[in-house]
């Protein structure tokens, strides 16, 4: 096949658009503009890395921390949970054997985030709002470095995000729970308790004769676990959106409001209890599910301590609403008392609940060898190191004395973030994007196994590399969020820039891969409309 | 009181270490997953018990440990009961640290408070060696008291920056060299 065919109509002419039903159509429209997004991120990360290195004109600082603010939240919404959410709302249906409960909240879900994120996006990029994601009070209300109207634009943009991650969790839990049409009565009350958990923690104090099964999968029940963090970040987000949406109208409008009003130590405490329902809630608990369910599908074996890592998806819920101190440690007004608790102790059970995902998923792997190193598999490797690697990162810094040392430098964001997110995260979610492609496309086939390769060896060593070297300038002392004008701590960012370079590389090798395989016409067939729309996940053979 | 360089040091060494034997862990282990192994390839739940243990202990350990052996912890957590032998009374507001009129020259061995309020914003307040290397920091929180005591062991020039986001005027929320320590004085 000539490489203009390829490029037209993909791989050996495999896959067919008219062919998908409406639910892989939907599940591929999330993960492509996901991806899309991804795109943005890694862009906007290597100008952020040249300016942090040469402060180039045709960025001015105003747009460097628009770009900033902008950076994290591009990542989270528009790539993470786009390419989260798409995949879940097919897989839910898929391993509880029904269909979805509602294609058109799905479809409002996909809108709302990709617009939403867009409209936040365009916001900062145009009026240069730039309280970053943290939000600390008074600052996003702070109107003498901030248009109010670009700021109400941005708040308005997170608030369709978190409307549509609200519809998210609705049509997760509405599908698990629900009875399709033509169905017998299903047990709704026992299906959310298996989701939840609370059936396994009855089943504790039942006698082994009378213990009820799950009836939910475990990927599901994480699935469901990880939704009740989205649910309250998305009720905390919105509030806060609409605490300062109150002061951008009336500065609008012409009136000061009393920035003093608000107590700003009691709105960090609430917020960052919110925000860190999802980098220490719903991602880990999400993270977890997904490696359980790519462990039982590469091996075909069952997981190893099933009933241990369904209850410590609980205990990681229930930790995740509790661990949010750590990000107050270096407050000195914050109690000790919360600061020791929650910020220390409490913290520390993550290090033993992705511990023992950890040890989990390997021993299942192990339990099946000799196995063959596909995509799915080597990617999932990947994000077991990435975890392995930021969990004590971050567990280190949640520590009173270590913090004083650590707090706000280049250590947080390199080793802990990045590479919680680029490595542990993202080849997690590559590995999903490997496993689920034969099965989204009707049996597509990749381009280039090479390409595949490429894509993984550079994404893990930028990945890792650029960590690495964020984390030795933060130990050196490097601050992160603020710009140094004297090189102090160019080398580092340099090499971190090298990094970058090879995550953008392998990026490109990825897509490339992927447009070869599907084709440009294949692309632009998955966002036209299908022709029967229904339920269905697969076509009828 | 150790300098915090030496703590860096130390968690520097460790966590490196911990990289180094983990990713040889995971090459290791991505090698013999592909082989045929001897045996039922079954891990003992004895062995995950085990390992249940050893991370339960680790993660308490940590902080058992560092709150015994670098000495700002206990003294940041019981800082109300201290009395301090000197104090530095700071202000910030519209992106700027005003500092107290006098020289702020430490003795080394003197427990130093440095009290800082500010007027408007959330800022930062850290402390910085002339190799830009940091030696503490605390965020400044409106409407609340943000103070901090610290014992500083050998002589050195300190510079005040801002370590928290303050909008993109905080980048220039530097003062330079303005904390000078010396040797006991004796009279």
């Amino acid at each position: 096949m000539s490489f203009v065919k390829t490029l037209m109509n993909g791989e050996q002419g495999l896959f067919k658009a008219g062919s998908l039903t409406a639910m892989q159509k939907l599940a591929l429209r999330f993960v492509v503009v996901g991806l899309v997004y991804y795109l943005f991120v890694v862009v906007e990360g290597m100008l952020m890395r040249i300016y942090a290195v040469e402060q180039i004109s045709m960025i001015s600082q105003d747009q460097y921390f628009a770009i900033l603010t902008a950076h994290p939240l591009v990542g989270i919404f528009g790539s993470t949970y786009l390419i989260v959410m798409g995949a879940f709302l097919f897989l839910v249906p898929f391993l509880m054997k029904k269909p979805i409960y509602s294609l058109k909240l799905a479809n409002w879900n996909f809108g709302l985030i990709a617009g939403g994120t867009f409209t936040f996006w365009a916001a900062g990029f145009i009026s240069h709002y730039a309280p970053l994601y943290t939000l600390y009070w008074p600052l996003p209300a702070d109107f003498s470095q901030f248009n109010p109207v670009g700021g109400a634009i941005f708040v308005l943009g997170i608030a369709l995000i978190m409307v549509g991650s609200m519809l998210f969790v609705v049509n997760v839990f509405k599908t698990i729970t629900y009875t399709p049409e033509g169905w017998e009565k299903q047990p709704a009350g026992r299906l959310l308790g298996s989701a939840l958990g609370t059936s396994g923690i009855a089943n504790i104090f039942r006698k082994k004769k009378n213990r009820r099964e799950h009836l939910v999968p475990l990927p599901v029940a994480a699935i469901a676990r990880g939704s009740v963090d989205v649910a309250l970040n998305a009720i905390i987000l919105l509030f806060t959106g609409v605490l300062i949406l109150v002061f951008m109208v009336a500065a609008i409008l012409g009136h000061d409001l009393r920035e003093s009003a608000i107590d700003a130590l009691l709105y960090k405490n609430w917020f960052w209890w919110g925000l860190d329902l999802i980098a220490d809630g719903l991602v880990l608990i999400f993270v977890a599910g997904t490696w359980y369910l790519l462990a039982t599908m590469i091996t075909g074996k069952k997981l190893f301590m099933g009933n241990i890592a369904r209850a410590a998806l609980l205990v990681e819920l229930i930790v995740s609403w509790t661990v949010w101190s750590h990000h107050l440690l270096s407050d000195q007004a914050q109690p000790a008392i919360l600061k020791v608790l929650s910020g220390e102790m409490v913290t520390a059970f993550e290090l033993i609940t992705q511990g023992l995902a950890f040890f989990i998923v390997l021993a299942t792997l192990w339990s099946a060898r000799p196995l063959k190193m596909t995509n799915e598999l080597k990617f999932l490797l990947g994000g077991l190191a990435g975890f392995a690697l930021a969990v004590p990162a971050g567990i280190m810094q949640a520590d009173v004395g270590l913090n004083r040392i650590l707090h706000n430098t280049q250590w947080i964001i390199g080793p802990h973030v990045h590479v919680a997110i680029l490595v542990g995260l993202t080849m997690t979610l590559y590995s999903a994007i490997y496993f689920l492609f034969p099965i989204l496309t009707n049996g597509a086939k990749w381009y280039s196994q090479k390409l595949a390769n490429i894509h993984f060896w550079l994404h893990l060593i930028g990945g890792i590399g650029m960590g690495a070297f964020m984390g030795m300038a933060g130990l050196k002392g490097m601050l992160r969020r603020t710009l140094y004008f004297n090189g102090e701590f160019d080398l580092y960012m340099i090499l971190a820039a090298v990094c970058g370079t090879l995550l953008l590389l392998s990026f490109l090798a990825f897509f490339y891969n992927l447009v070869m395989s599907v084709g440009v016409n294949g692309v632009i067939g998955i966002f036209r409309p299908t022709k029967n729309v229904n339920k269905d996940l697969l076509p009828a053979e | 009181m150790v300098d915090s360089s030496l703590v860096l040091k130390g968690q520097t060494i460790a966590y490196t270490l911990y990289t180094v034997v983990i990713m040889l862990v995971m090459l290791w282990f991505a090698y013999k997953v592909t082989k045929t192994g001897k045996g039922k390839n079954v891990v003992k739940p004895a062995l995950f018990y085990t390992f249940v243990i050893f991370l339960t202990t680790l993660g308490i350990s940590l902080h058992i440990i560092t709150f015994n052996t670098i000495p700002w912890s206990e003294m940041d957590l019981n800082r109300g009961k201290i009395t301090p032998d000197k104090s530095f009374v700071i202000t910030v507001e519209d992106h700027q640290f005003k500092l107290p009129d006098e020289e702020m020259l430490i003795e080394v061995g003197e427990i130093v408070e440095f009290d800082v309020t500010t007027l408007d914003l959330t800022y930062g307040f850290g402390l910085f060696r002339q190799d830009n290397s940091m030696l503490f920091q605390m965020q400044v929180v409106p409407g609340h008291r943000n103070d901090i005591l610290w014992q500083f062991v050998k002589p050195g020039i300190y510079t005040i920056r801002s370590t928290e986001y303050s909008g993109p005027k905080g980048i220039a929320m530097v003062e330079k060299d303005v904390v000078r320590v010396v040797e006991k004085i004796i009279e």
